[in-house]
């Protein structure tokens, strides 16, 4: 066959090209562009380098919210995760009652982050929501609105509440599609329940691990409504996240050109801490 | 080791089995004895699995017992029965060595790792994967994963029995052929009682010393390959050993013997009076391709058909022939000449002609 040539077929990529550039590409770079420099308002731009960047590092306000979000998302991780695989291992494995526990499981996940962080402000309170009345009339002294601890115990509470699910429930899809037989090999080469665990269960979980860990923690990164609805960041500045401390920056004070330095400092932190651990998951096994 | 007894076994998958048709296995009484090496025979979903998992305790029977050494063990679990079972299909646990692989029986039991090592390296030898040991099991190519799923059943010394699924389903005909050797050598050597499940009678009477020939959820026959060839028990039996199987005839009571067509087949004196005494009419006859006696000379007891074809396989031929509206099947040696269309003349030897009432062989007392 005779190949021609035909440089017009480039065109054909176009589609492509103009999706690409208004998804990302162009909001991405109208934001770089704002943070090299100082707006005062439409048409009033000064270029300032990388000014904003070297304040923003500087920044204790910040800081201080970049350290709470890595707690945050740390302790997010460290407790959905395990949980979420329990719940799955602990889920029936077909009928009538398999169907329900994924009903069940699937509704946090339908509920709006608003409406989550609304239930959630009214549930725990003191006065009228059962989870703080209960709390308080067993005794134990709790307001998430005036204690650090307690704010922080809500919010945690709540995102496990939240997103817990989803990690069942992929974990869930991962367990049922391990075969019939390697648990009838593992009977028959007497492993204990914590044997077949690790063994079987655990290695052919890793891949939607994978995915429920990045999920989780991008996620969890860029938390801002529920959080906000719930406590507003605080008391004090102790549930301010790095999201919130963004957007009063942002809207708030409307400092454009600092908010855009922190919003591609926040971007390349996630896109960072993301790339670590799906590098750290997926050369786990090479590495012995 | 252990002797185990089937008794009275049935087993359905079904919550309330209405008939017999629901059933995978029917009141099955048989006894695997201690030390033996056995084949369990037969077509695609005959029963043959669900057997062997009934053994091993993966499955629940509905009803009977199974007795190790005569003792119920129903409710025990794999674990407690003590069994090793090889699986059709590798199964390997991915994240282990192929060390870590073999080793992981004897490590769930609490076996010392000086122990383990030993074992796991001779058990190695024996599959020839000992350059594998360090390897991730995962790594291996299909046969390999299996001789490691193998090995697993292999490196416990003690076990009642190790039980074979059609283990070498996926591995190379050449391979085959050494492995079942090496399972041969290792029974030898361990003396160990193994049950080895196969569709393919040629591994069955390669591997076996006694050979099980389930058919609809029974064991039809129990016997030694040649007492499968020479004396089938059941019409099944007939068909499914020998290759070709043995030519069942449909046939109708006559005077002094048999007959379908105009072709009379007279039977011995015995033979007439069982038939006077049966009512069924289910009547067949069988005989061998290898035990037809083909020839261009007419007798008192030859029968003259039409040769139909004539296959050559190398070493020896198979004749198609019809006689009346019958096809049968003639085995002849590579000297035998006989052309297409042609007349021939057939005897069939009075010793291995088989009479079958309700597809069960009419035995010979005298024999």
């Amino acid at each position: 066959m005779n190949k021609v040539p035909n440089n017009r077929a480039w065109w054909l990529v176009l589609p492509v090209f103009i999706l690409v550039a208004f998804s990302a590409l162009i909001p991405l770079m109208t934001v770089v562009n704002y943070s090299v420099q100082d707006i005062f308002g439409p048409g009033q731009g000064y270029w300032v380098g990388t000014e904003w960047f070297k304040e923003i590092l500087g920044n204790e306000r910040l800081q201080d919210s970049l350290l709470r979000q890595f707690a945050f998302s740390g302790a997010v991780l460290a407790i959905q995760i395990p949980l979420g695989i329990s719940v799955a291992l602990m889920m029936p494995k077909s009928g009538i009652k398999a169907s329900l526990c994924l009903i069940l499981l699937a509704i946090p996940l339908l509920i709006p982050w608003n409406v989550v962080g609304t239930i959630w402000q009214i549930f725990g309170r003191g006065d009228i929501g059962l989870f703080g009345w209960g709390l308080n009339s067993l005794g134990v002294d709790y307001n998430y609105t005036g204690d650090t601890v307690d704010a922080w115990l809500t919010v945690l509470l709540m995102d496990v509440w939240h997103w817990t699910p989803l990690v069942a429930l992929l974990c869930y899809s991962g367990l049922r599609a391990i075969p019939e037989a390697f648990y009838q090999a593992a009977e028959i080469d007497r492993a204990s329940r914590w044997a077949v665990f690790r063994y079987i269960q655990l290695p052919r979980l890793k891949s939607v691990l994978v995915i429920a860990v990045l999920l989780r923690f991008m996620d969890s990164f860029m938390i801002y409504t529920e959080p906000f609805v719930l406590t507003g960041g605080g008391p004090g500045s102790s549930t301010t996240f790095l999201s919130q401390t963004l957007t009063t920056m942002a809207i708030g004070q409307f400092d454009i050109g600092r908010a855009a330095a922190f919003s591609l400092i926040y971007f390349l932190v996630v896109l960072l801490v993301s790339w670590l651990f799906f590098t750290a998951i997926t050369h786990l096994d090479k590495e012995k | 080791m252990a002797e185990i007894h089937l008794k009275s076994l049935a087993h359905s998958y079904s919550e309330n089995p209405s008939g017999p048709d629901d059933y995978a296995i029917r009141h099955l009484d048989h006894v695997w004895e201690k030390g033996g090496a056995y084949a369990l025979l037969g077509p695609s979903g005959c029963g043959k699995s669900t057997m062997l998992n009934i053994i091993s305790g993966l499955l629940q029977p509905s009803e009977g017992d199974v007795l190790f050494d005569g003792k119920r063990v129903n409710e025990l679990s794999p674990r407690d029965r003590n069994i090793a079972q090889v699986f059709q299909f590798p199964v390997i646990y991915d994240s282990m060595t192929v060390f870590q692989n073999l080793a992981f029986p004897l490590k769930n039991t609490g076996v010392p790792s000086s122990q383990i090592n030993a074992k796991v390296h001779e058990i190695a030898e024996i599959l020839e994967i000992e350059g594998e040991l360090h390897k991730k099991a995962k790594n291996l190519s299909a046969d390999q994963k299996q001789k490691v799923s193998m090995g697993r059943g292999l490196v416990r010394g003690d076990v009642s029995a190790i039980l074979f699924d059609e283990p070498l389903t996926v591995i190379d005909p050449q391979l085959k052929w050494k492995l079942r050797r090496k399972l041969k050598q290792i029974h030898e050597q361990f003396d160990i009682t193994m049950v080895y499940v196969t569709h393919d009678q040629l591994e069955a009477s390669t591997f076996a010393d006694k050979i099980a020939v389930m058919y609809g959820g029974q064991i039809v026959q129990f016997g030694t390959p040649t007492e499968l060839f020479e004396q089938p028990n059941h019409t099944f039996v007939g068909y499914f050993i020998g290759s070709p199987g043995m030519n069942l005839i449909e046939v109708q009571r006559c005077p002094r013997g048999v007959c379908f067509g105009s072709t009379v087949i007279p039977l011995s004196a015995q033979q007439v009076e069982v038939l006077q005494r049966v009512h069924s009419n289910n009547i067949k006859i069988g005989i061998r391709p290898e035990f037809i006696q083909a020839s261009d000379v007419s007798a008192d007891d030859t029968f003259e058909a039409e040769v139909r074809d004539v296959e050559d396989l190398g070493t020896y031929k198979i004749m198609t022939i019809k006689l009346d509206f019958e096809t049968l099947k003639v085995r002849l040696t590579e000297d035998q000449h006989f052309e297409i269309g042609n007349h021939v003349q057939l005897s069939f030897p009075e010793k291995w002609l088989k009479l079958y009432v309700d597809e069960f062989l009419v035995e010979e007392k005298d024999q």
